[in-house]
């Protein structure tokens, strides 16, 4: 166990790497210039821009601004300045990390809750109405994609009913997020619930679950521990990677209800070619994925006492 | 797009399939059929399967010749039909039918000539992934060792990045955003999850029997990889394949929404969405429509990878 974790987090090394170079290439590799942006169109003379480049590091080879900013990052927890106004990245990501966290953590308890619930709904009832209804309503959430069912609940709830404001506001309260939760959350209920659904439905017919019936256990018993347990593992693979893509994906759903989170953040640093920005971004969410996926390979052994590691 | 990204659910329910040791190819037998014969019989019955092929055939048709579904011009405006000429639903074909939008154009022809645009990003971005994922899954499973752990390690950086983030990066470094642009930068990011599947696949089907037998008759490797593994790993993929497809159009659609995919000349789904969010209150159906036709696309694609994935793995009946 302890030799697994170890090697897992040898291997994250690499990984972590190679995405922040990769994504550090993607953005420097973009056309225009984040200096002459920030003179705007009157421009400014040649040597003030050096200057400024210089100041900036922006004069080094690509693969010394990466080693330096790695530097910074992993020595100093300094993820540079914006380039634009000044500010460190830190305090900006500080500003908009906390509404998304808290916009993703809704998501992630409405998945949760309904996306399980509605899956084992379906798994017990294999076959039967209920569950060809929670197929239907599950095929049609994947189907539509999220801005459209962004702006469809916009419509009917803010617009039709006013039951809700149309844009939240900049420090958002819990309540006003149920709605935005609700759209960025959707699909992955949907997939959380077709994943309990099958896993479930298949293990209904497996033998340990004909033995723990035939010992007489109540029936409470043998689906609250035996089938729960046994086919929870590929609903919480996916719980595990939706985490990371929750915090991703807000971009849409942020646009939609005007959400001033990571995504705003995100939209604009690639409009202004703000390099440290993004890839300051791009770092949290990756360690976020490794972390989580690390878990959750953890998380295996707890549930299925066969699986080992070696 | 995170739908996209989504199928990573997808991917797992696949990986989940156990090998299905079909006997390669059975024609000695009379009444043994192989994989993928079982899985046609069980398809031509499946009322998903026929319902979505039914859709996608006409989807086809309509990208392949939109002009046979309407005469009007999907860029011509006339602004005596203003966007405030709401639809006409007495009038099915005709070009008054779902209205018109703010500059005057038939939301129905524009509805039918973006349908190309669609399809192509799908298709297109699908196939990409699918041979080079596939290739690159097929190498990772079959050698392993350290080349699997090589390959390994590139795919993980790659899924590392945010799907729609990393396709923002991409696209925002081209000026002019064709189709085919769109397609290279969904395809940048998107081959990873077929790579896992693949290699998963493979994994299993190489300690089958037969690739045993094959070795031991003294087949070469690519014999090995092409005449056994392949087919017998492919069954995975392709589910996953049609269905990370919808995902794919319904990201285009994203992307442009978001006003970094598809721009104005082209006629899309997509640019026509984000054209008609300005002015969702005043006429919802330029928004609607091209809504709804995305809807029933990513839908039909989606239940066909279902019927295809119930008929090659029957225990999940």
């Amino acid at each position: 166990m302890g030799r697994y974790v170890a090697r897992r987090l040898l291997q994250m090394i690499p990984v972590f790497l190679g995405t922040t170079l990769l994504i550090f290439l993607m953005v420097h590799s973009l056309p225009g210039d984040p200096v002459l942006a920030m003179f705007g169109d009157k421009g400014a003379d040649p040597a003030t821009i050096a200057a400024k480049r210089h100041e900036l590091g922006l004069d080094k080879p690509e693969w010394q601004q990466y080693l330096l900013y790695m530097r910074d990052m992993l020595l100093h927890a300094d993820f540079g300045t914006q380039i634009r106004n000044g500010l460190p990245v830190t305090e900006v990501l500080g500003d908009a990390f906390p509404i998304t966290l808290q916009l993703a953590a809704l998501a992630f308890a409405i998945e949760l809750i309904f996306g399980i619930g509605l899956g084992i709904i379906g798994g017990l009832r294999a076959g039967r109405m209920a569950d060809n209804m929670i197929l239907v309503f599950t095929l049609l959430i994947i189907s539509i994609p999220v801005f459209v069912l962004g702006f469809i609940i916009k419509m009917v709830f803010a617009f039709n009913l006013g039951w809700i404001k149309p844009n939240v506001s900049p420090v958002p309260a819990w309540d006003e997020l149920i709605a935005p939760a609700i759209v960025l959350g959707g699909l992955s209920l949907a997939y959380v619930a077709r994943l309990t659904r099958t896993s479930m439905a298949e293990n209904l017919r497996a033998d340990y679950m004909r033995t723990a019936v035939a010992k007489g256990l109540p029936r409470r018993r043998v689906i609250g521990v035996h089938l729960m347990r046994n086919s929870m593992i590929p609903v919480i693979t996916f719980l595990g990677t939706d985490i990371g893509a929750l915090m991703g994906g807000a971009i849409v759903t942020e646009s939609i209800f005007n959400i001033k989170g990571v995504g705003g953040v995100i939209a604009e640093s690639i409009s202004r070619r703000e390099g440290a920005t993004l890839v300051g971004l791009v770092t949290i969410l990756v360690i976020v994925y490794l972390v989580t996926s690390l878990l959750i390979d953890l998380l295996y052994a707890v549930l299925d006492p066969r699986i080992r590691y070696a | 797009m995170p739908d996209v990204t989504k199928t990573a659910a997808a991917v797992e329910e696949a990986v989940a399939t156990p090998s299905v040791d079909a006997p390669a190819p059975a024609a000695q037998q009379e009444k043994a059929r192989s994989l993928w014969g079982d899985a046609w019989a069980d398809l031509r019955r499946n009322p998903y399967f026929i319902v979505s092929s039914v859709l996608i055939s006409v989807l086809l048709l309509i990208s392949a010749w939109p002009t046979l579904f309407t005469s009007a011009s999907p860029t011509v405006g006339d602004l005596v039909h203003h966007f405030l000429s709401k639809p006409e639903l007495g009038s099915i074909g005709s070009p008054d039918w779902l209205g018109y939008d703010q500059q005057g154009r038939s939301v129905y022809a524009r509805l039918i000539h973006g349908t190309r645009a669609s399809i192509i990003v799908g298709v297109c971005v699908t196939a990409i992934v699918t041979v080079l994922g596939g290739i690159m899954g097929m190498i990772s499973g079959y050698f392993g060792g350290k080349i699997d752990a090589v390959l390994s390690r590139v795919t993980d950086i790659f899924f590392g990045i945010p799907f729609l983030l990393g396709a923002m990066v991409v696209l925002q470094a081209f000026v002019e955003r064709t189709v085919w642009v769109v397609v290279f930068a969904l395809a940048f990011l998107g081959w990873t999850q077929i790579t896992r599947v693949m290699r998963g696949s493979v994994i299993t089907v190489k300690q089958a029997d037969y690739v045993h037998a094959a070795k031991a008759l003294g087949a070469g490797t690519t014999r090995i990889l092409f005449r056994h593994i392949l087919p017998n790993a492919m069954a995975p993929v392709i589910v996953v394949a049609t269905i990370a497809l919808g995902g794919y159009i319904s990201a285009e659609a994203t992307l442009s929404y978001l006003g970094l995919g598809l721009a104005a000349p082209t006629v899309s789904w997509g640019v026509d969405i984000s054209a008609g969010v300005a002015q969702i209150r005043v006429a919802p159906h330029v928004l609607l429509w091209p809504s709804i036709m995305l809807s029933i696309t990513v839908l039909a694609f989606i239940m066909l990878g279902e019927a295809v994935r119930n008929a090659l793995d029957p225990k999940l009946r």
